[in-house]
């Protein structure tokens, strides 16, 4: 790649601002390292409730590691820390110490689908377990309804106690869907869903998604510029670590401030 | 299609639903560290159990160790009667019958892994495979009993018998076929013990000669060479390090049985002098006079235990570590 | 410029090759012979010892008529005795090094000591037991035999535990940690379901494995003429009955170690069995 030359006039880096009253979860100032490794470099970005935003870039730029430190995922390994600020609700993610509830709060779904080996029901209750003590109807309702949101329902519906291995791989990831949103949490993380899945099963989940922004903050990242598109409010384009720009998705794909940003959109790289 | 999803029962799905209901933090999480603790305390009790093993058998030893020093290993002479123990004799028949019975049995065993490996029809391979697996699970007591009654007679008349009757006085080879011909001594322990520890060794060097990458021996056989050169030159080269673990843990095993040397050794303490003589490995020794012993003569058998330990540790931990990385 | 081998040295080496391919032909079907000579023999003096006595009487003295009903028992008490330690602890300690040793220099260690243990001589284990359960209690006993037989059978199971559980990928426990489960619920609800084939085949080829052995028992439970379910007091069991009787010189008494021989080594090949088909089964959809 060669040396990036600015147009006269055109940043190296844009923040679209948002309203304030808006953002759901705001990342201040997040720096991120593996061991020795500076991963994530002062990035800051807004998410805005019931909203769809998508993270971009090329491989290794650095988005599923922001995903994945909103949710505190990182804290399994020893050797893996954030510095900086993710503010949910006023308080910061990074800091608290009730992990499990900031899970509750705050969903992750897969790249590869990761159906527990149980029958599809009990895996769609398994995060209800762990904090309602439902009545067996109750909970019936609940992953009936979990399952309906997630556009699964009516292909499972006969077959709840059946094993969520035996599922074709599309429905598999949204089984994964339905498990995380059984639970009520605030925050969806999808970390390229649709990477593993045939085209006819993208588009179900990336249908499923639209209609999932109505009650919940929806982080997408994805290496498909077109799903980008066609799913999210926002983009933010990252490169190298950085946040690189970020706006509403429909400028910045017709007209992209930045020139990295505008290379990598309109396919000169990455 | 939202809608339907939205209501269920006729309520309204928002997010704050059952909200106070809810934990404070998921079921069982209190449970965390003991949990951890919990697999540790059972990780190390392994550690524990080896450990205390060289603790109990040193223990247990002492009193003759200290009462004989180093003359223990060295010393001939077994006698219960008089209170002198001397490991020498136990010592060279467990070594002399470990180091016949592998030498008997690699290769054979060598030679049915290459044959599993290269040589055999495939519609053949499971069924002979599966074999040589199960049969590596036979009891070793079940060996012991077909050496017993079924070997040492046969072994005896057309074995023992023509051989020492055809050596010609006073040759080397007479001191060597010396002995009773009962079909039980210290060959006859080392033929069963070869036959014992052969489907083990087989199973281990075909999964060994398994672990080859198909590319390395297709090369081989494309520059055009035979099925001998390509076993013998490159896939067991490729595992040289790993055969050589793979032999010295059927070592390891030999060392330590006990079932199929104890029928047919003969039981004697006398220093062997020929092949067809009685002796004693250190484990047939501790299996037939433990029960009865008491005193110093258990402090002798559990002493022998010590140095059957030390030993098979050495050659199992270097079996281990040539293992760990097959590949020369 | 390609050279070009003399016929001397092709025919030299495809002589060497067919001697090393006889070879190798030969011994497979003179060690599969020796043993199937070995089964031959089992069978033969085995069954003709086998009759309905064997499961209604007592072990016998030389002399008189009996069976292997009290050796059957104990056998079963003690390995099943050893199974529920051996798995508890077994499982555990697999679960340790996959979960939570990581890289650590204690892993690795245990790992090493593990695998020296799973070939170590039972007869020095029988040793070890007797010296902590037999001697202070001034007795021998079907515990002591069966905490023996645990120990041979807790690295079997360690094993496949660890390695089963490394094969699951990250992912799954990471979907589980996401969704606010503790880990150790992760690693029960979740890793032991996704790798309990695995683990109940390595509990098959453990059991199988230490329902044969004779030394560790030997000082241990040592043996009962007599039928009896407590375990506190010397323990009958087929494998040293075999070794009893079998040494004798009385033939009654050794065609009683040949049936009992028969049923140890039809015991564990039908265990053995049963663990293979059970680990090929495919996954229930």
């Amino acid at each position: 790649m060669t040396t990036v030359a600015s147009t006269a006039g055109a940043p190296e880096k844009y923040v679209a601002p948002v309203n304030p009253k808006t953002v759901k979860l705001a990342v201040e100032d997040l720096d991120f390292y593996y061991g020795k490794t500076h991963a994530l470099k002062s990035v800051s970005i807004p998410f805005e409730a019931k909203a769809v935003t998508a993270l971009i870039g090329p491989s290794g730029c650095g988005k599923s590691t922001l995903l994945r430190a909103l949710n505190r995922m990182y804290a399994l390994y020893p050797g893996q820390r954030a510095t900086g600020r993710v503010m949910l609700d006023g308080e910061d993610v990074l800091r608290t110490n009730n992990l499990s509830m900031l899970r509750a709060r705050v969903g992750m779904v897969f790249q590869k689908p990761t159906p527990f080996p149980m029958s599809i029901f009990d895996n769609v209750a398994f995060g209800v377990r762990l904090y309602e003590a439902l009545s067996r109807s109750q909970m019936h309702d609940r992953v009936e309804e979990s399952l309906r949101r997630a556009a699964l329902w009516d292909e499972v519906k006969d077959k709840l106690h059946a094993s969520g291995l035996g599922l074709s791989g599309g429905q598999q990831q949204r089984l994964c869907v339905a498990r995380c949103i059984a639970v009520k949490p605030e925050i969806l993380l999808l970390d390229e869903p649709t990477s593993a899945l045939d085209p006819i099963s993208s588009a179900k989940l990336e249908e499923t998604v639209l209609q999932l922004k109505t009650d919940y903050t929806i982080v997408i990242v994805t290496h498909n510029l077109g799903q980008a598109a066609r799913v999210s409010k926002y983009t933010g384009f990252m490169y190298l670590g950085e946040l690189v720009e970020f706006g509403e998705t429909e400028r910045m794909f017709t007209n992209p401030v930045t020139k990295r940003a505008s290379d990598y959109i309109t396919g000169r790289f990455g | 299609m939202s809608d339907t999803a939205r209501t269920v029962a006729g309520k309204a799905f928002t997010v704050a639903d059952t909200q106070p209901g809810r934990r404070v933090s998921p079921r069982g999480s209190a449970f965390d560290y003991a949990f951890q603790a919990l697999c540790f305390a059972a990780a190390t009790a392994l550690l524990a159990s080896l450990g205390g093993v060289l603790v109990s058998l040193a223990i247990g030893g002492w009193p003759v160790l200290s009462k004989f020093g180093f003359g223990f290993l060295t010393g001939k002479t077994w006698d219960p009667v008089r209170d002198i123990y001397g490991a020498a004799g136990p010592i060279v028949d467990t070594i002399i019958t470990s180091a016949i019975a592998l030498l008997l049995s690699l290769p054979v065993a060598g030679g049915v892994a290459f044959f599993l490996t290269e040589l055999c029809p495939s519609f053949l391979k499971r069924p002979i495979g599966t074999a040589v697996e199960l049969l590596a699970g036979i009891p070793s007591i079940v060996y012991g009993m077909w050496g017993l009654f079924v070997f040492a007679p046969f072994f005896a008349a057309k074995v023992e018998t023509p051989l020492m009757s055809a050596a010609p006085p006073g040759s080397m080879w007479e001191t060597l076929f010396s002995g009773i011909p009962n079909g039980s001594g210290i060959l006859s322990a080392s033929i069963i013990l070869a036959i014992m520890i052969l489907p083990f060794m087989a199973a281990t060097l075909r999964e060994l000669l398994n672990t080859v990458p198909a590319q390395v021996r297709e090369s081989a056989y494309g520059l055009g060479a035979t099925t001998a050169e390509v076993v013998l030159k490159v896939t067991l080269p490729y595992v040289r390090r790993g055969a050589i673990g793979a032999v010295m843990l059927g070592l390891g095993r030999a060392l330590g049985e006990t079932m199929a040397v104890t029928f047919i050794i003969g039981n004697s303490h006398d220093f062997p002098k020929g092949l067809f003589d009685s002796g004693a490995t250190i484990a047939s020794t501790i299996a037939n006079e433990f029960n009865e012993a008491s005193g110093l003569q258990a402090s002798a058998l559990i002493a022998l235990g010590l140095v059957l330990f030390v030993l098979t540790f050495f050659v199992l931990a270097l079996a281990r570590l040539l293992l760990r990385n097959p590949e020369a | 410029m390609a050279t070009r081998a003399s016929p001397v040295v092709i025919a030299r080496r495809q002589i060497g090759n067919a001697v090393f391919v006889g070879f190798c032909v030969l011994v497979t079907a003179v060690a599969l012979i020796a043993l199937a000579l070995i089964l031959w023999s089992l069978v033969r003096q085995g069954a003709s010892g086998l009759n309905l006595n064997i499961f209604t009487l007592d072990t016998p003295a030389a002399g008189s008529v009996g069976g292997l009903r009290n050796a059957i028992v104990g056998s079963i008490m003690m390995c099943a005795l050893a199974m529920v330690i051996a798995v508890a602890v077994g499982v555990l300690a697999g679960t340790w090094l996959s979960e939570y040793a990581g890289t650590s220099r204690y892993g690795s260690v245990i790992r090493f000591l593990n695998d020296v243990l799973l070939s170590a001589p039972s007869i020095l284990i029988g040793l070890f037991v007797y010296q902590l359960l037999v001697r202070p209690f001034h007795g021998f006993s079907g515990f002591a035999g069966g905490v023996a037989l645990a120990i041979i059978a807790v690295p079997v199971i360690t094993r496949t535990t660890e390695d089963v559980l490394k094969l699951q990928p990250i992912s799954l426990r990471e979907a589980g940690v996401a969704l606010g489960s503790p880990f150790w619920h992760v690693v029960r609800t979740i890793l032991w379901r996704a790798g309990a084939s695995g683990m109940i085949t390595g509990a098959l080829l453990a059991f199988a494995r230490i329902s044969g052995e004779t030394a560790p028992l030997l000082f241990t439970a040592l043996n009962n003429q007599f039928f009896s379910w407590n375990m506190t007091k010397p323990t009958a069991s087929l494998p040293v009955v075999i070794f009893n009787d079998a040494l004798t010189p009385y033939p009654d008494l050794n065609k009683l170690a040949w049936a009992a021989a028969l049923l140890t080594a039809g015991a564990v090949l039908a265990v053995t069995i049963l663990a293979r088909i059970f680990s090929k089964e495919p996954r229930r959809s």
